[in-house]
């Protein structure tokens, strides 16, 4: 059988086999511990705590902003010391909660279910479970998953999609909670499926993952609305819009969404935390997390408790053989180059990739030659050569002609531009400022 | 941490590929076909090779040099314009021709223009329509074991017999690197094995003339004439090293396509209609000139894209959202 892919895309080095075998260790982290009150696509969360109050691990310090935003929980026990804006991975100043950790991790109470009782439950009440508990696209986009799961005929869902594909270099995360939390995975999807009545459950898992498609499969063939798709191992593969067409053959643009296409995809993490959401009644307070990168002296997968530093889990992992050139949150093609580690972990932050030698920016840019390996890369069908001299050239109109707005902002461009031309960078500047224009004239 | 930690955009990873490999992969790729050609017609071959080459380099490290800008000599693209123009010479020019060819090449068709990636029509090629032009005698005198001969494209042309497995072998007169189709093949096959070229404009290109051969070459069906026309000239050359030429062809895999079926149609009426026997090279030249206009009717849909955004579909938002 033909392996299951998209068109395009690039083959990066893997780097996976650093991290891969490391089981998933808790870390507890010691010094205080911060949560930006924008984790996630949407409306900020408001605060329902203030300084000096005394929170337990499971707390809620600040609720829901609107229908599109989540409510954001305290993952360790301690006293809230300070409300600021701090400085997050992307660079922004973010109002942020801190909390002095007590290192006693009392737990709120949490609502425990039994199989039967989660059995009864209606797909209102897990939705709404889901809502509480704050569950957000923990693959890194972030957005609120209670929205994207009510869309607005629930009937006309047809896949729920699992993309285990972790298409990314170096990232583990998702391969240990698949090996390990298998039950996690499989249950979570089982309970989404609950709201969907025509829906079937399909596992994405890329064939680098050969021990993960086994442990599903020994789970799942019990169950008649739930089966694998092998996929081809091939970046950007967990693409949202790439793995439908992988799945189910139906191409989505960036006008449409997944439901359009009869179509949910969320990734392992959010699936897990949702199983978390309803059998235990915890909301999201920890996240699987891999540090990673060739200098790292004990590359790992922990489990961390969100809102720990970058700095400390380096730490936790030994530090570094020589001093770093390059820290990293999330992957090496579309994660975020942060110039500062000490910035707290979010919902979304899956990877902190140390380099102590930056390959991307040793190269020297030289003139295009039009040789066409960025076309043959884009997995969305574009010309980004193109489009990244319109960019430079403020062209907006043409780039718009040249479909510029649907670029996925996976980097293969860049990564095979043998002139070594910042092709992403352009396309995106480009992009964001087209995006801003449109929503100004809306007003 | 001492040193200064970088911050720069996604992706943080790069390919091994970059141009001067590519470059030099070109280049390798022709080697069968020099080689052969310096076996072929002797060491003056050799020489010419080499002249052409030198002048390319010269020209533009001392243009770059006038233009004060960064010496772009080490990107080797100047070797494969110097080697590519030797190759479309014959071996008994004078010496000047390949000094003039190659300066010709490199600074009026190409740093005129802005440099590597902004000519807009195929250095190499360009040069030879400008020597044949202005060198006539020189550029359309062959021979081949020392005595001078046609080709066999022009003994086609006139009516008179050849022998196809020698052109295949590439035991003829004609240029030094147009004459051996296997080596040229060979050549050819590594390109695309090391994904430097695709098939698409050698394919499309080779094929259109195939077919305009058979339907106005005034032979019929007739499949040693085929064979023969697609052996003679410069056409195997052309087709897989220089219409293919990144710079200089469309970028749009569809213009690909079109750019092929637009130069085996020329060719075919250069060759059939023409005075010449040749046409490999005006077609590339004018199909080149065409490049921009290819691309602009073939911009590929974007994944997911049914159909072009109408104004009727921007209403229909307009008034769901009213």
């Amino acid at each position: 059988m033909a392996l299951h892919s998209f068109k395009g895309g690039v083959h990066p080095q893997e780097g996976k086999e650093l991290s891969k075998d490391k089981p998933i260790k808790e870390l507890q982290p010691s010094g205080e511990l911060v949560y930006p009150l924008s984790q996630h696509i949407g409306a900020p969360a408001k605060l329902i705590v203030s300084v000096g109050d005394v929170v337990k691990r499971g707390q809620m310090l600040a609720e829901a902003g609107g229908f599109v935003s989540a409510p954001i929980y305290s993952s360790v026990s301690g006293t809230v010391k300070e409300i600021s804006p701090r400085r997050v991975a992307t660079g922004d100043m973010v109002m942020s909660v801190v909390i002095e950790n007590d290192n006693e991790y009392s737990e709120a109470d949490f609502e425990e279910l039994s199989h039967d009782q989660v059995e009864k439950l209606t797909g209102e009440q897990i939705l709404e479970k889901i809502k509480n508990a704050g569950i957000v696209g923990m693959g890194g986009a972030g957005f609120p998953t209670h929205v994207k799961l009510s869309p607005k005929n629930p009937e006309k869902i047809e896949y729920i999609i699992a993309n285990c594909a972790e298409c990314e270099p170096y990232l583990t995360s998702d391969y240990r909670a698949i090996i390990e939390y298998t039950e996690k995975l499989v249950e979570g999807m089982k309970l989404i499926l609950k709201m969907f009545p025509n829906a079937k459950g399909v596992f994405g898992v890329e064939n680098n993952k050969l021990d993960c498609i086994e442990k599903i499969r020994s789970l799942i063939s019990d169950d008649n609305r739930l089966s694998i798709c092998e996929l081809l191992t091939k970046y950007p593969q967990g693409g949202e819009r790439q793995l439908i067409h992988a799945v189910t053959d139906r191409d989505i643009n960036s006008k449409m969404l997944p439901a359009d296409a009869g179509c949910i995809v969320d990734n392992v993490a959010t699936i897990s935390a949702v199983y978390d959401a309803v059998y235990l009644g915890r909301p999201v307070m920890d996240r699987i997390f891999t540090v990673s990168g060739d200098d790292v002296v004990e590359p790992r997968n922990f489990s961390i408790h969100i809102g720990t530093s970058f700095k400390e889990i380096l730490n936790a992992a030994e530090g570094l053989k020589k001093p770093a050139a390059k820290m990293i949150s999330g992957g090496p093609m579309m994660g975020f180059a942060m110039f500062d580690i000490d910035v707290p972990t979010t919902k979304t932050t899956s990877a902190l990739l140390v380099f102590t030698e930056d390959e991307a920016s040793k190269y020297e840019t030289t003139a295009c030659i039009n040789c066409g390996r960025c076309v043959e890369a884009c997995p969305e069908n574009l010309i980004p050569s193109r489009l990244s001299k319109y960019s430079e050239n403020g062209v907006k109109d043409i780039f718009e002609e040249w479909y510029g707005l649907e670029c996925i902002e996976c980097g293969s461009c860049s990564f095979v531009c043998p002139a070594r031309r910042p092709l992403t960078q352009d396309i995106k500047t480009m992009k964001k400022q087209i995006l801003t224009d449109k929503k100004n004239q809306k007003k | 941490m001492s040193d200064l930690i970088h911050v720069t955009s996604s992706p943080h990873v790069r390919e091994n590929t970059d141009t001067k490999r590519i470059m030099i992969l070109v280049i390798i790729s022709l080697l069968p076909a020099s080689i052969f050609g310096v076996f072929n017609f002797g060491p003056k071959a050799l020489l010419v090779l080499l002249l052409s080459i030198f002048s390319c380099v010269a020209t533009e490290a001392i243009t770059d040099k006038c233009l004060k800008k960064k010496n772009t000599v080490s990107d080797l693209s100047a070797v494969v314009t110097g080697l590519l123009l030797g190759l479309n010479l014959p071996h008994t020019v004078s010496w000047f021709i390949p000094v003039v060819g190659g300066f010709f090449a490199i600074f009026v068709v190409k740093m005129l223009f802005g440099g590597l990636g902004q000519n807009f029509m195929n250095p190499a090629l360009g040069a030879r329509c400008f020597l044949l032009l202005s060198f006539t005698q020189q550029m359309t005198s062959f021979s081949y074991d020392g005595v001078t001969s046609a080709t066999p494209l022009a003994q086609l042309k006139a009516g008179e017999s050849v022998d196809a497995l020698k052109m295949f072998l590439g035991t003829e007169a004609g240029t030094i690197g147009e004459t051996s189709v296997i080596a040229l093949l060979i050549g050819a096959i590594f390109l695309i094995l090391m994904g430097i070229i695709n098939l698409r404009i050698p394919a499309s290109y080779i094929g259109t003339f195939a077919i305009f051969v058979l339907l106005f070459g005034g032979h019929g069906f007739d499949w040693t004439f085929l064979v023969e026309e697609i052996c003679g000239g410069g056409l195997i050359l052309g087709a897989f090293f220089m219409a293919t030429d990144y710079v200089t062809s469309p970028i749009t895999p569809k213009g690909q396509i079109i750019f092929g079926i637009v130069l085996g149609i020329l060719t075919g009426i250069f060759r059939i209609f023409g005075a010449s026997a040749e046409g490999v090279s005006y077609a590339i030249i004018f199909a080149n000139c065409l490049v921009p206009l290819i691309e602009k009717f073939t911009v590929p849909k974007a994944f997911g894209i049914v159909r072009e955004p109408s104004k009727k579909d921007s209403k229909l938002e307009e008034g769901a959202k009213a």
